[in-house]
C-alpha cells in the first residue's frame, strides 16, 4: 500500500517496541554518567566541607587547607605539564613516523606495540622508575647542574637517590605516551587521501604535505589526546608514589632532592594512616584534583570548538 | 604561460604491472586536450605521470619521456617537487583544504614556493585567481570562511583556482565535473574556454560530449583486454575524433558501442 493512502502512519511515526527498549537503554546510560559524576562530587564536597570550615590550625600542618593543598597542586601541576610537553611532541612525531614513513610491515609491529605499552600497570612503570630509570639519571643530573644550572629546573645539587621530579616527569611522560600516540594515529589514518595528493599537486614536499594537510586535520585529536593524558599524568598515584622522594617544599627544581609531592600520591602515602579532619583534608584535596581535570577538559572542548568550522569533519 | 608538451614512448608501470604503454603525443600550448576511452584503460594514470604524481604511488615507475618546452621533467636532475609546482593540477573530487578558509586556499600554492609578497599584493593575487575561477562574486564577502563551507561546483572552482594562482605552465584536469551537477558542470566548462587563451590544458573525461564541447584535440585511450596495458589508440583533432575516426574501436567507442 502506498504511504500517501495511510496519512495516519505518517503523521504519527509509531515507534516500533525495539526502538523503544534501545532509546531507553541509551537515555539510562547517558543518565547514568551524569548520576556518577554528580555522585561524586556532592561525596567531594561533603566530606572535604569539614576540613574546609575547620580552623586552619587544626588541619595536618596546621595552616589551613588552602597552605595543605597548595605545594600538592604545585607539585602535581608541574609533573603533569612538564610529563606532557616532552610526551605530546613525540607522540605526535611517532604517529607521523608510524602512518607516513615507516615501511607497511614495520608500521603495524609499532602499532602494536604501542597498544601494548599503553596496557602495562601503572605500578610497573613505577618500580622501573624507581630501580632503573632513577639511578641512571643521578650522572646525567649532575651534567645538567653543572652546564645548565643557571635555569632554576636544574639549579641542584643533585639528589643522591635520583628519586626526583625529574624521574617522576620522564615516568609520567613514558605513560601517557602510548595513549596520545594512539589517538593521534587513529586521526592522521583518517585524513582524505585526496587534501594529501592537493597539496603534493600543488608542488608539496612531504614534511610540507603534512604541515598542510596532515597536521591541521589532526588539531582537535592532537589536543583532546593530549587532555587524555594530562588527565592521566594529574591523577597518576602508584608511580609516583614509588618513584618520588617528598619533602614538601615548593621549587621548580627538577633535580634536587627536596621534591614537592603531587595531589593523588599523599593521598596514598597519607590515607592509611589518617583519622578525623585528616581523612577530610586529603578528600579536599581530592576535591581540588577532581576540579582541575574538570577545568583542564573544559578548556580543550571550548579550544577545540572554537575552530570546528575549521577543523575538516564538515 | 602556456608550454608545449612532448610525450615520447611513455610506459606506466605498477610494480611489475604495465598499465600503460608506448604512448607518444604532442599536446599545443593554448589548447585544451581531452582524453576519453574506457574506464581502467589507464588514461588517469598516464594524466598523472605528466605531474609526476604516479610514483607517488608506491613502487610506481615510468619508463620514457615527457618533455615539457623540451626539457624532460623525467630527467635525472629534475626535482619531481619543481616539476609538480610548475604544473596545476585539479582532480576529480572537489579537494579544497578544510582546515584553511578560502583565501588561504588559494594562496596555499604561494606559501609553498615560499614567494615573499607584500599582504596587499597577495589580497590582489587572490583576487585575481578566483576572478579568473569565476568564482569571485560568489565568495568575496566569505573569503575567510571555511573552504569546505561552499557548495560542491564552488569547491571545484576553488580548487582550479587555488591551481591557477601559482601561473602553472600546464594545467591537468581529471575527470573535474564527474562529482557535479550539470549546472556547475556549465560553469566548470566555460571556465576552461575561458582559460583555453593562457594555459596548456589536458582534461580526463568519461564524459563524450564534454570532451566534444571543450577540446580541440581528442585522444582515445583503450585496452586490448583485461589485464592488458592501455595504449593511445588515436589522437587528431577534436572535430576529426567524433566525425570520422580512423580506428574501428573509437568508432564503436563515440558511437556507444561499448564503454
Amino acid at each position: 500500500m502506498p504511504l500517501s493512502e495511510t496519512p495516519s502512519a505518517v503523521a504519527r511515526p509509531r515507534l516500533r517496541a525495539g526502538d523503544r527498549v534501545f532509546a531507553g537503554l541509551s537515555t539510562g546510560a547517558g543518565l547514568l554518567i551524569l548520576f556518577v559524576l554528580a555522585g561524586v562530587a556532592a561525596f567531594l564536597l561533603v566530606e572535604a566541607w569539614p576540613a574546609l570550615t575547620a580552623p586552619p590550625e587544626e588541619v595536618p600542618g596546621g595552616r589551613g587547607v588552602a597552605l595543605y593543598v597548595w605545594p600538592l597542586l604545585f607539585g602535581t601541576a608541574l609533573s603533569a605539564v612538564f610529563a606532557l610537553l616532552i610526551a605530546a611532541p613525540l607522540a605526535v612525531t611517532i604517529a607521523l613516523f608510524v602512518t607516513y614513513y615507516a615501511p607497511r610491515a614495520l608500521a603495524q609491529g609499532l602499532g602494536y606495540l604501542i597498544d601494548l605499552l599503553a596496557a602495562v600497570p601503572s605500578i610497573i612503570y613505577g618500580l622501573w622508575g624507581f630501580t632503573v630509570l632513577a639511578p641512571a639519571t643521578v650522572g646525567p643530573s649532575g651534567w645538567l647542574a653543572d652546564n645548565l644550572g643557571f635555569i632554576p629546573l636544574f639549579a641542584g645539587p643533585v639528589s643522591a637517590t635520583g628519586r626526583t621530579m625529574l624521574v617522576a616527569i620522564l615516568v609520567l611522560a613514558v605513560m601517557i605516551l602510548p595513549i596520545i600516540t594512539a589517538v593521534v594515529r587513529e586521526a592522521f589514518r583518517q585524513v582524505p587521501r585526496l587534501h594529501e595528493e592537493a597539496a603534493r599537486a600543488l608542488g608539496a614536499t612531504q614534511w610540507e604535505m603534512l604541515r598542510m594537510a596532515v597536521l591541521p586535520f589532526g588539531r582537535s585529536a592532537i589536543i583532546g589526546a593530549s587532555m587524555l593524558g594530562l588527565g592521566r599524568a594529574l591523577g597518576e598515584t602508584m608511580a609516583v608514589t614509588i618513584v618520588l622522594s617528598v619533602s614538601g617544599g615548593v621549587t621548580v627544581n627538577l633535580i634536587s632532592s627536596g621534591n614537592p609531592s603531587t595531589i593523588a600520591a599523599d593521598i596514598a602515602l597519607q590515607f592509611p594512616e589518617s583519622t578525623g579532619l585528616a581523612v577530610n583534608t586529603l578528600i579536599a584535596s581530592g576535591l581540588v584534583l577532581f576540579a582541575v581535570t574538570f577545568a583542564v577538559n573544559m578548556a580543550a572542548r571550548t579550544v577545540i570548538n572554537r575552530r570546528s568550522e575549521f577543523s575538516g569533519a564538515n | 604561460m602556456a608550454k608545449h608538451i612532448q610525450v615520447k614512448d611513455l610506459d606506466i608501470y605498477y610494480d611489475e604491472f604495465l598499465a600503460v604503454q608506448g604512448v607518444s603525443m604532442t599536446i599545443e600550448p593554448r589548447s585544451v586536450t581531452a582524453l576519453i576511452g574506457p574506464s581502467g584503460c589507464g588514461k588517469s594514470t598516464f594524466l598523472r605521470s605528466l605531474n609526476r604524481m604516479h610514483e607517488l604511488v608506491p613502487k610506481a615507475r615510468v619508463e620514457g619521456q615527457v618533455a615539457i618546452n623540451g626539457r624532460d621533467i623525467y630527467g635525472s636532475n629534475v626535482d619531481p617537487v619543481d616539476v609538480r609546482s610548475e604544473i596545476g593540477m585539479v582532480f576529480q573530487r572537489p579537494n579544497p583544504f578544510p582546515t584553511m578558509s578560502i583565501y588561504e586556499n588559494v594562496a596555499a600554492g604561494i606559501r609553498l614556493n615560499n614567494v615573499r609578497m607584500k599582504r596587499s599584493e597577495l589580497d590582489d593575487l587572490v583576487e585575481r585567481s578566483l576572478r579568473s575561477a569565476n568564482l569571485w562574486n560568489e565568495v568575496k564577502d566569505r573569503l575567510h570562511r571555511p573552504g569546505g563551507g561552499i557548495s560542491g561546483g564552488q569547491q571545484q572552482r576553488l580548487c582550479i583556482a587555488r591551481a591557477i594562482a601559482v601561473d602553472p605552465a600546464v594545467l591537468l584536469m581529471d575527470e573535474p565535473c564527474s562529482a557535479l551537477d550539470p549546472i556547475s558542470t556549465q560553469a566548470i566548462e566555460d571556465l576552461i574556454n575561458d582559460l583555453k587563451p593562457d594555459y596548456t590544458i589536458v582534461i580526463v573525461t568519461h564524459n563524450m560530449q564534454q570532451a566534444a564541447r571543450v577540446s580541440d584535440t581528442t585522444g582515445f585511450f583503450n585496452l586490448a583486454d583485461v589485464g592488458q596495458p592501455g595504449q593511445l589508440i588515436e589522437m587528431d583533432t577534436t572535430a576529426k575524433i567524433f566525425s570520422a575516426p580512423r580506428e574501428q574501436a573509437t568508432e564503436d567507442y563515440i558511437t556507444g558501442r561499448f564503454g
